[in-house]
């Protein structure tokens, strides 16, 4: 067996492919909830009512795709330009450390005064300041030591996230947590507002939407994003051509890093309204695999990671009827990634005996 | 010998029939049909492009025709199966060797004929088949030797073992010369000579008009996917083939004597570290005049490579000065300084430096240009006029390709090379870095980049011209200097030096007695 590339993959190669792919996912998760016990159907039926099946359902998807696209829109940005970022991470918790930090005027009463706009995009500035720097470091290893980034990011993922477990210890403990290891909540005046009130979508959720269609264009219109694109298909001849290859890294770094921090941002101002160790089940990591599930496109993010939150969702909800664990989702995931990366090939290539 | 070879003693040993094969809206071979006597050698004679690749692929198994039909010895292949292909007693030597550099030759040679779970036997019997079709062959190389420490040459002699050993009657070389020099290509030919002598019979991929005489019995000439013509070598010349090639008389790239302007760019003793597997620049001068080209002849690897970086803004000189217009270049000498200062480049490797392959036409065509109006402003891309600008570059420059949205990888070298040649021209330029412009071109864009060259240098330009290609620097070039271990000779003007003066000098003579007279 042997593949052969494909010139020109037909509407039922680019659709058709990625649709067989869900459909051995679902097949995969019967299988699965087979062996928890669980009757197969109706353990998928209840995975798609849960992340799907009402309003209610809808808007948890959402709210829970809200910090993916973020990480997904920092992954795929970075990898676009062959940066490894792995530490989405830690630039999310950077991210919802500086808008705690703010919120609850532990930086100064000052920020609290401000109008409500004005305090809520100083919040989210400041945080896109420091997951930038988070990565900052990283590109510069990379740029003038020639360290791999992938190392470095990695890392440092335990390292912020060790650094804010002693912070939530110690200087930045709530008084009232009972003893608990988190923040103070955020000021009334720091929370993101509701979309539509009464319904529990906020605003990062139209953020992150805005987020990923500045990141389409920037990409596709400035020339910013060609060079991005040049340096991650071929820095050698974008070098040659004159474009500047580690000042675009640098930049590349900075709005990766700003991405994923503002994850972090929208979860602790939107949602969770204080910072804890659990603020993010691996964001970040799961950034990776909606990026990739995206093939990189920051349009294709928004889509992934809707997918992939209503898995986490539906599994949740199906879990706590079908007494099925929720460690489905993770496998779920896993065999979906598998799925669609073979399909999204298989459009390209055909295989061929022989 | 086999059976079926005994049969097909008086039919051919290959038939190909009707062979067609599309890409998207690409025909890469239509309706090609060829057959192959024992011990004979064929030669494949075409422009980049034309589709010879395609064809071996398909005869090979690596690509399923859209229609026709192989035969190996009278029995029909099934296509898309290069194992059938081997077992049929098909060998085929790639362009680029696949071979796995960490391994011994011996091992490479054996991959893939022994079963996953044998245990060590048989490989005293191996090495001495292999020790002795070196010998038979004239393929001199030891089955010892670790393949990443050998040179291209001895790679080549172990691919071709390496088909040899599979018990190939059928060999398919593809551009076997391209890497070659003119020593090792005779030793191959040699080997070839000897392999039709036994009986086996060759199929010679080229678009090099003279060893394609030399080596050939017959050429069959493709052109745009079809046989554009079959001859008897003994029965035609080079121009005859030249024309068949192109489909018309090959314009020769004619230099007119012209007088030399002011000087562009100058190099004032420059010396630079030898960087990256580069050999350095000693004390190295250099004059660029308007209206002439500058040719460097020389063997690759003695600071050619320095030389363009150092010209195209990828290196600074360590000591000495790079004059532009008589001003000394900055530390800022960059890619992009060398762009404003009208200096216009086309490297090397045009894969890897040259282009980006997996972006289209148009992004490709504004690789340099795209930070200025009319293809963006103020950080914005107007794509509109780079897609109109790149249309304009493919229909001035010949290049062929289903549009300027197609990717750049789906080109052949050639028509890369023309949209490399249109970008940098387009520019305007007032110097012209050409290194190795027509590498691995075949005729027809050969002459057609050249001419280009020279209506440059007509209009004004400052050409300097890096050739490995003696008879190219010394047919395109107004004054020549020999590059030998990073040192560079006086410039002489044409016509005042034969070639084996100018070969003394490539092998270090001149340099030596002024080495002396210095010290």
């Amino acid at each position: 067996m042997r593949l052969e590339p494909v010139a020109d993959p037909g509407l039922v190669r680019r659709i058709g492919l990625p649709a067989l792919a869900l459909v051995l996912t679902a097949l995969a998760g019967a299988g699965l909830a087979a062996i928890a016990g669980a009757d197969p159907l109706a353990t998928l039926g209840q995975i798609a009512t849960g992340a799907a099946g009402s309003r209610f359902a809808i808007l948890e998807t959402l709210n829970r795709a809200t910090p993916l696209i973020f990480t997904g829109l920092a992954v795929a940005v970075a990898f676009r330009a062959r940066l490894w970022n792995i530490g989405a991470e830690a630039q999310l918790y950077a991210g919802a450390l500086v808008t705690v930090l703010i919120g609850t005027g532990l930086a100064g009463g000052w920020a609290l005064a401000l109008p409500k706009p004005a305090l809520l995009a100083l919040m989210a500035l400041a945080a896109v300041a420091a997951g930038a720097l988070v990565l900052l470091g990283p590109v510069i290893l990379k740029t003038r030591a020639g360290v791999d980034e992938v190392v470095t990011t990695l890392l440092l993922n335990f390292v912020v996230l060790l650094f804010i477990s002693l912070l939530l210890e110690g200087p930045l403990k709530d008084p009232a947590g009972m003893g608990w290891p988190k923040s103070p909540p955020l000021d009334r005046a720091a929370r993101l507002p509701r979309i539509v009130e009464g319904l529990r979508l906020h605003w990062g959720f139209g953020l992150a939407l805005i987020a990923a269609v500045a990141v389409w264009v920037i990409q596709t219109r400035t020339t910013l994003g060609f060079e991005m694109r040049a340096v991650g298909r071929n820095a050698a001849a974008a070098r040659f051509a004159g474009m500047p290859v580690n000042r675009v890294l640098v930049r590349t770094a900075l709005l990766s890093g700003g991405l994923a921090a503002l994850a972090g941002f929208s979860e602790v101002a939107g949602l969770k309204g204080n910072l804890t160790l659990d603020l993010s089940p691996g964001y970040g990591y799961t950034g990776i695999i909606v990026a990739m599930l995206a093939l990189l496109h920051p349009l294709g993010v928004v889509v992934a990671a809707v997918f992939v939150a209503g898995v986490f969702v539906g599994a949740d909800a199906m879990s706590r009827s079908a007494g099925v664990p929720t460690y489905i989702a993770d496998l779920l995931l896993a065999t979906a990634l598998l799925f669609m990366v073979l399909a999204l090939q298989l459009t390209r290539f055909r295989v061929v005996r022989g | 010998m086999t059976a079926g070879a005994a049969e097909a003693r008086d039919g051919p040993v290959l038939r190909l029939d009707g062979i067609t094969k599309r890409f998207g809206p690409l025909l890469a071979n239509d309706g090609i049909s060829l057959a192959l006597a024992r011990g004979e050698v064929v030669a494949l004679l075409g422009e980049n492009g034309a589709g010879k690749t395609t064809l071996m692929n398909v005869l090979f198994g690596h690509y399923t025709p859209d229609a026709g039909t192989v035969e190996v010895m009278g029995r029909a292949l099934p296509h898309g199966h290069p194992r059938a292909a081997i077992a049929a007693g098909v060998g085929m030597v790639h362009q680029h060797f696949t071979l796995a550099d960490n391994l011994t030759v011996l091992d490479n040679i054996l991959i893939g004929t022994v079963p996953l779970l044998a245990p060590r036997l048989g490989r005293a019997a191996a090495r001495a088949r292999v020790e002795a079709l070196s010998r038979d062959f004239g393929l001199a190389v030891h089955p010892d030797a670790r393949v990443g420490a050998l040179s291209v040459g001895e790679r080549q002699r172990v691919e071709i073992l390496k088909a040899l050993y599979r018990d190939a009657r059928i060999l398919i070389l593809d551009e076997p010369t391209a890497v070659l020099t003119p020593q090792e290509s005779e030793a191959l030919f040699a080997t070839l000579r000897r392999m039709v002598a036994d009986g086996l019979s060759v199929i010679f991929i080229s678009h090099k008009l003279a060893e394609v005489m030399a080596i050939a019995d017959r050429i069959v000439v493709l052109r745009q996917g079809r046989v554009a013509g079959e001859v008897a070598a003994r029965d035609t010349d080079r121009a005859r083939l030249a024309a068949m090639m192109v489909g018309a008389a090959v314009p020769e790239a004619r230099v007119a004597p012209r007088e030399a302007g002011a000087v562009l760019m100058a190099l004032e003793d420059v010396t630079a570290p030898a960087e990256g597997g580069r050999t350095g620049l000693r004390g190295v001068s250099l004059e660029l005049r308007a209206g002439r080209i500058t040719g460097i002849a020389g063997v690759s690897g003695n600071g050619q490579a320095t030389l363009a970086a150092l010209v195209g803004g990828l290196a600074r000189p360590a000591a000495g000065r790079l004059l532009l217009d008589g001003r000394a270049a900055g530390a800022d000498w960059s890619p992009r300084a060398a762009l404003a200062a009208g200096v216009a480049r086309i490297p090397e490797d045009r894969h890897g430096a040259g282009a980006v392959g997996d972006f289209t036409l148009t992004e490709n065509a504004v690789l340099e240009a795209y930070r200025d109006p009319p293809f963006s402003r103020r950080g914005w891309m107007d794509w509109r006029r780079a897609r109109a600008f790149a249309a304009g570059l493919i229909a001035d420059y010949d290049v062929r390709c289903p549009g300027p949205e197609a990717p750049m990888r789906l080109l052949s070298g050639g028509n890369m090379q023309k949209l490399i040649l249109g970008r940098a021209l387009a520019a305007r330029p007032r110097v012209i870095l050409a290194n190795q412009p027509v590498r691995g071109l075949d005729v027809g864009a050969i002459a057609y980049v050249q001419s280009r060259l020279v209506a440059a240098r007509d209009g004004g330009a400052a050409v300097l011209l890096i050739s490995e290609d003696l008879d190219e620097v010394m047919g395109l070039s107004d004054v020549i200097h020999v590059i030998s271990a990073g040192r560079l000779s006086p410039a002489f003007p044409r016509g005042t030096m034969t070639p084996a003066e100018l070969g003394l000098w490539m092998a270090g003579h001149g340099f030596g007695e002024e080495d002396a007279d210095a010290a």
